[in-house]
This record gives structure tokens, sequence and C-alpha cells, in this order.
């Protein structure tokens, strides 16, 4: 129980702390896992880190859950999980309520104006570093365009797209391997 | 009906998006495009919420739209919706994850799922562009919202040449976007 509990609590200071999301906790669950609570070994976290960000998913949850896990079992999983939800949740629903009763007056509309710009500013950023790390040849630019077409030009929805291009790359990988051999 | 509604929409969004953050505010979107839940321009307000909250990106904004939509038992479901394909697939196919996370049959689908998610979250940009930049959300020369415009490319810049954190971004653009009713 007191596993649970200090799981539980582990996780919900790791929520109410980290702003931006995944990457931003990684440093975060390194801090408190491995050198505080010493529940996971410093090179077993890396590969921790690896899975949660290779199975579908939120990362920050997939950590959780994995460490959870990892320290006390499913209960453990569920409890870590909890914890690092559970700051988001009530502030979130505490800014909906109250923003609600104010999203029309003239001074928010002015500091959305500001923050849209930097919203989009932000995706464009996150799209160039994802760009950087997932086009590498002329098979996935194909895909890259294949998919910003598809996207912004039909109604498909981006899941099948996230198939497609899952199937598109089984395929075309190994023919990759294939023309290597003979070298 | 509408809490059934958000759960299977962001279990979906939990189910099929790989590597977390800004790759969900695709699926997101679609999803809620395809319901009629909210605006695009109420959709880029919750990811600048979402960004300057602590805790994972994925869960501010399903506790956001949930509550929009179904109050807080709306958010409630969504959450869940949202955290439990992580929990489902670690607590139940972990193991194949474990021994396969180094897997050639991994690397073959991320090379594929890759430039996908690249794609997406530059469709992403693109539409919440399209809403945020222009006046009436129609994109025509005349129409342009040359405030969020600036603002965009200020921070585009300091993104690009400086380590600025998001945070410290979004926040200033508020600022500046204040600022501009006294012009």
């Amino acid at each position: 129980m007191k596993t649970y509990l200090e799981l539980f609590l582990a996780f919900l200071k790791i929520g109410a702390f980290t702003f931006g999301g995944g990457y931003a906790m990684i440093p975060l669950i390194e801090k408190e896992v491995v050198v505080h609570k010493k529940w996971v070994h410093k090179d077993e976290i890396i590969n921790l880190f690896a899975i949660a960000q290779s199975i579908p998913g939120a990362i920050a949850i997939n950590t959780s859950t994995l460490i959870g896990y990892k320290v006390a079992g499913r209960r453990g999983a569920i409890a870590a999980t909890s914890g690092v939800i559970l700051p988001s949740f009530v502030i979130i629903i505490t800014i909906a309520t109250f923003f609600s009763m104010i999203a029309d007056t003239p001074a928010v509309k002015a500091i959305f104006l500001g923050i849209n710009g930097a919203v989009v500013a932000l995706i464009l950023m996150a799209a160039k570093k994802m760009i950087q790390s997932a086009v590498v040849d002329g098979m996935t630019l194909m895909i890259f365009i294949g998919t910003v077409l598809c996207v912004t030009l039909t109604n498909m929805s981006p899941i099948w797209v996230i198939v497609l291009g899952g199937v598109l790359g089984m395929v075309s990988y190994r023919q990759i391997r294939e023309r290597k051999k003979p070298l | 009906m509408i809490y059934w509604d958000l759960f299977v929409t962001f279990f979906k969004v939990g189910l099929f998006s790989f590597g977390g953050g800004y790759a969900m505010i695709p699926l997101i979107s679609s999803e809620i495009q395809r319901h009629g839940w909210l605006l695009e321009s109420e959709f880029v307000q919750i990811i600048g919420i979402a960004e300057m909250t602590p805790g994972p990106i994925a869960v501010n904004a399903a506790t956001f739209v949930g509550y929009k939509m179904g109050g807080i038992g709306g958010s409630a479901i969504a959450t869940l919706g949202v955290a439990l394909p992580s929990l489902l697939i670690v607590l139940f196919i972990s193991s194949f994850f474990f021994k396969h996370s180094e897997n050639i049959i991994m690397k073959k689908v991320f090379y594929g799922i890759k430039p996908v998610i690249a794609g997406l979250i530059f469709a992403a940009a693109l539409s919440i562009g399209k809403s945020a930049l222009f006046i009436n959300h129609t994109p025509s020369l005349n129409q342009i919202n040359f405030k969020t415009l600036a603002i965009g490319i200020i921070v585009l810049i300091l993104e690009l040449k400086t380590k600025i954190h998001p945070i410290i971004l979004i926040i200033g653009s508020g600022i500046l976007g204040f600022m501009t009713i006294f012009l």
C-alpha cells in the first residue's frame, strides 16, 4: 500500500510541475525515479523512455504507466498514471470554468490574438523538428508530401494515413535493405 | 450519448497517436471537426491554454474539450479515454513491446509512420494558421490579421535563434497581444 501511495505522490508531483508535455517531463521523471527514489536503474530508464515513445499514446502517460508497472505491477501502473493525470485535470477544470466567464471580454480576446500567433509558430517548429528526424530519403519525403496533400485536400481520417504509412514503411524498408545487400 | 462519443473519440486519439505532444494535435483537431464540437479558433485557444498549464498536452486538451462538451463528467470520460490505451497496452501486451522494442518490424513500421506524423503536424500548422491568422478565418490578402501574424513571426524567429522556453514565448505573446489594445 505504501508503494502505491509513494508512486501516486511522486507522479502527482511530476504532473504538477512539468510544463509543455511529454518530452519536458523526461528530466523530472529521471530525477525523481532514478536519483531520488531509486526505483529504476539509470540504464533501464533509457529503455523505458524508448518504449514509451514507440507505443501509442501520450508519452507522459506511457512513461508513468511503464514505471508504475515496473515498480509495483498493475496497481502500481494505475497509481502512477492517476498521479500524473490528476493535477492537469484539476487545473484545466478550474480554468475551463473560469475561462467561459471571461472569454468574450476585449482584454482576453486581445491576449489570445497574441497567443494564437505563438501557438502556430510552436506547431510549425514541432513540424520542422519532426521532419528533420523522419524525412531521411526519397520514400519518406514522398510519404510526408502525400500525408500533407491527403489531409489538407481530402477528408481522409489521419488514422488511415497513419495505418497506410506503417504499411508503406513495412514494404519499402525491406526494399532498401535488399538493394543494399549486393554492395 | 455525448459521454460515449467523447470516450470513443479520445480513446481513438490515445490509440493512434505516436510521438506524443504535438503529434496528438492533428488527431484531436480532425475528430473535433468531424463531430462539429468546437470552432477551430476555440481549439487554438485550448492548445494555448494546454501549453501554459502543467501536465501532458493530450490530457489538458482532452479535459478541456470534455468539459466544454459535457461538464465535469465529460472531462473525466475524455481523460479516461485518452489514457486508457496506454494503460491497456502496458498492462496486457507490454511483454511483447519489452522484448521487441528494438525489433526490426517496429523499425520498419516507424520508418513509414514518422513522416506521416511530420506531415500531420505540418498540415495542422496550416489549418490552425488559417483560423488564427485570418479575420473570419477566410484566407485572403485583405483579411490578414497583421497583429497575430507579426507576433507569430517574432516567436518563430526566437524559437529558431534562441533557447527561450515555449511557455515564456506564449506568455510574452499574450502580453504583446494585450498591448495591441492600446495601439
